[in-house]
């Protein structure tokens, strides 16, 4: 009995703040050229204290509310649940302005970035979605907006690349390296430095120096914290056995693990086969952060391969690394094929055409659903991070 | 102190400009010539690339020249073997990489393997101050110098912290920006080499932006002396052989010499 509480007490919080220079453990910490350590340590700052103020965090609940939708809706998923044996809760992300949860974290960014006098917004993207949120909260609180793009999600996104456009950032294709995410978050951190005293940038995703991984957990926790009251609500064991969510950087799965870490609610992230980080990767330090990386025996970090342009990076956020090393959640991967295949069947099914990023959750419900790891009878809270209409196209090739 | 230290303080007390000029390791076959060229032009010391895949601290050149290098089958073993074959030149070998590479193996068998290969030097410019312990011991127990950047926006406190703990040299980044070769210097460039200076009497050796004998001199009038890479790398990607770098940096030699002529 003494033994637990000793076991429990010494064992870390999980999703709490983390250690010093924005430790998860072994993982995160602040790995950036000289040029940048003012830079990080000057967001640090101002996000520490804005997020200690209420008239911020009141400034923020207020836009999430009357510009991006918020609440988004807990949708039961009827016929899948019935078909699959589970009972299957969709928290709605695809429903919020934008068409993704990438809204809530920019938002958070933008009026931070806005509070430190910067009066332009840098990020990077892959499938556009953060590009176009960025574009979106720029336009909404006055200021520029700069979106590096690997040039082959430039071509595969065309349509918010022009959604970007429209609202009014400079969209600057990137032409290095596998002109992807991964290359887009290099040139967007090249140009960092030589505008840091100006420009604030806007990572997407719960990836980079510290704080931004701690940060942008923090932006993005309001999916979590919705689910979590919804759930109880919704369910009579008010709170899920399962929280699933799709894992690139990994932010929406962090937003929503965050409303459930200290639940008994198993934890799991979804990955790309081919960009699985968590579940494959190995220890290393890219784009200013020490997590899980594929790459090969020298060091050279590999090529990501998925059908969701949101999901090729060869990395995972340090606080995912994390939580995989405490055992804390647990990271699956899915190839493209069951993916589409679970993008048709929720549409049909459901009425409801998820982004392929998010249809990866769905596609390893439809897999574990009656096995060991998802027993027929479970509740599932699935966050369905964004809807599908940017991935059309790409559909429309495959199917 | 080490043997790289030793050596830059050594010329610099007799009154001589520092002159480092980089290769991006594996970009030939024959790559290791130009480190030969760099020797034969009055080089103090030799920076050697090891390239990595996603090098976000340099501009298009050295981005250029790394996947290049990458492209053709290039391997840290491999660049360290190349360098081995140096050992005759009698000029210090100072590597530069990228954290990833140094953490691969952990950073004691990095610089253990530094030492074998026979580099004296390890600059990383992802790893600021802040994050180096382990690397720095890893460095120290090798005899290897582990030298660290200072940046125009590093504040006072941590420039001198950042000049108590750097080895061999402390590298001054003359703007804010990534390498690459500029038409002009920044008068942010020699203010810096200005204030490291003041703060510690190891050798300071300016870098970026660097790449007319004009601009080093102008350099090196407050920093010890200077680093020379995409210059140099821009026209190997051109094609320009070992004898063609020489060249180019025997005027830049001669210039740092004779500042006057």
């Amino acid at each position: 009995m003494m033994g637990d509480v000793a076991t429990r007490a010494a064992a870390p919080r999980a999703m709490g703040v983390p250690g010093e220079r924005g430790r998860f453990g072994d993982h995160g910490g602040r790995y950036v050229p000289e040029s940048l350590v003012e830079a990080c340590r000057e967001v640090e700052e101002a996000f520490r204290e804005a997020w200690a103020d209420p008239g911020f965090r009141g400034e923020l609940a207020t836009l999430l509310a009357v510009h991006a939708g918020r609440p988004t809706p807990l949708t039961p998923a009827w016929r899948l649940s019935a078909e699959l044996g589970v009972t299957l809760l969709l928290k709605r992300e695809d429903l919020a302005h934008t068409g993704s949860h990438k809204i809530n974290n920019v938002l958070g960014q933008a009026l931070l970035a806005a509070r430190m006098g910067r009066t332009r917004l840098i990020a990077e993207t892959g499938a556009g979605q953060h590009g176009v949120a960025t574009a979106t909260a720029a336009a909404l609180l006055g200021l520029e907006a700069t979106v590096f793009m690997g040039e082959r999600d430039v071509e595969r996104q065309a349509l918010n690349v022009f959604r970007m456009r429209m609202l009014g950032a400079e969209v600057v294709p990137v032409r290095a390296g596998t002109r992807t995410l991964k290359d887009a978050t290099s040139e967007a951190m090249r140009h960092w430095v030589g505008v840091a005293g100006s420009a604030h940038y806007c990572v997407g995703s719960v990836i980079g120096p510290s704080p931004y991984p701690y940060m942008v957990r923090e932006f993005q926790r309001v999916i979590g914290d919705e689910a979590r009251r919804q759930c109880a609500a919704a369910l009579p064991s008010a709170v899920p056995d399962h929280v699933v969510a799709c894992v690139g950087g990994g932010s929406n799965a962090a937003g929503t693990f965050a409303g459930f870490a200290d639940t008994p609610a198993r934890l799991w992230g979804v990955e790309a086969e081919g960009g699985a980080g968590a579940a494959l990767g190995r220890p290393g330090v890219l784009h200013g952060f020490r997590s899980l990386f594929l790459q090969d025996d020298d060091g050279q970090i590999r090529e990501a391969h998925s059908i969701a342009a949101g999901l090729d990076y060869p990395g995972v956020g340090p606080e995912h690394a994390h939580l995989r090393d405490l055992g804390r959640a647990r990271y699956v991967t899915v190839d493209d094929g069951e993916v589409t295949a679970a993008a048709v069947r929720l549409a049909r099914a459901e009425g409801i055409v998820p982004a392929l990023e998010s249809a990866h959750a769905v596609a390893w419900v439809i897999r574990a659903a009656g096995s060991g790891e998802l027993p027929a009878g479970s509740t599932v809270l699935l966050t369905l991070s964004g809807r599908g209409d940017k991935d059309v196209a790409t559909l429309m090739e495959v199917l | 102190m080490n043997a790289l230290e030793t050596r830059l303080r050594a010329r610099r007390d007799a009154g001589r400009k520092l002159l480092m000029p980089y290769v991006t390791g594996g970009i030939t076959p024959d790559w290791t010539e130009y480190a030969r060229a760099f020797a034969a032009a009055g080089a103090d010391a030799i920076e050697i690339g090891v390239p990595f895949s996603d090098p976000t601290l340099d501009g298009v050149t050295i981005q250029e020249a790394s996947h290049a290098a990458l492209t053709r089958g290039a391997t840290p073993r491999g660049v360290l073997a190349g360098l081995a074959g140096l050992a005759d030149l009698d000029v210090p070998l100072v590597v530069s990489t990228y954290c990833n590479l140094v953490f691969r193996d952990g950073p004691w068998a990095f610089c253990a393997a530094l030492r074998e290969a026979g580099a004296s030097g390890l600059i990383v410019p992802d790893l600021p101050v802040d994050e180096a312990d382990e690397a720095a011991d890893a460095a120290a127990g090798a005899g290897v110098d582990l030298a660290l950047l200072a940046s125009p926006a590093t504040p006072a406190p941590r420039l001198a912290e950042i000049s108590r703990r750097s080895r061999g040299f402390v590298y001054a980044v003359s703007l804010m920006g990534t390498t690459g070769t500029r038409s002009a210097l920044g008068p942010a460039a020699t203010a810096l080499a200005g204030r490291i200076t003041g703060l510690s009497d190891r050798p300071v050796l300016l870098g970026f932006g660097i790449s007319t004998p004009g601009q080093a001199v102008e350099a090196a009038r407050r920093a010890d002396g200077v680093v020379v890479g995409a210059a140099i790398m821009r026209r190997v990607l051109a094609g320009a052989r070992p004898d063609e770098i020489g060249a180019f940096l025997t005027a830049m030699r001669e210039a740092l010499d004779d500042p006057g002529a």
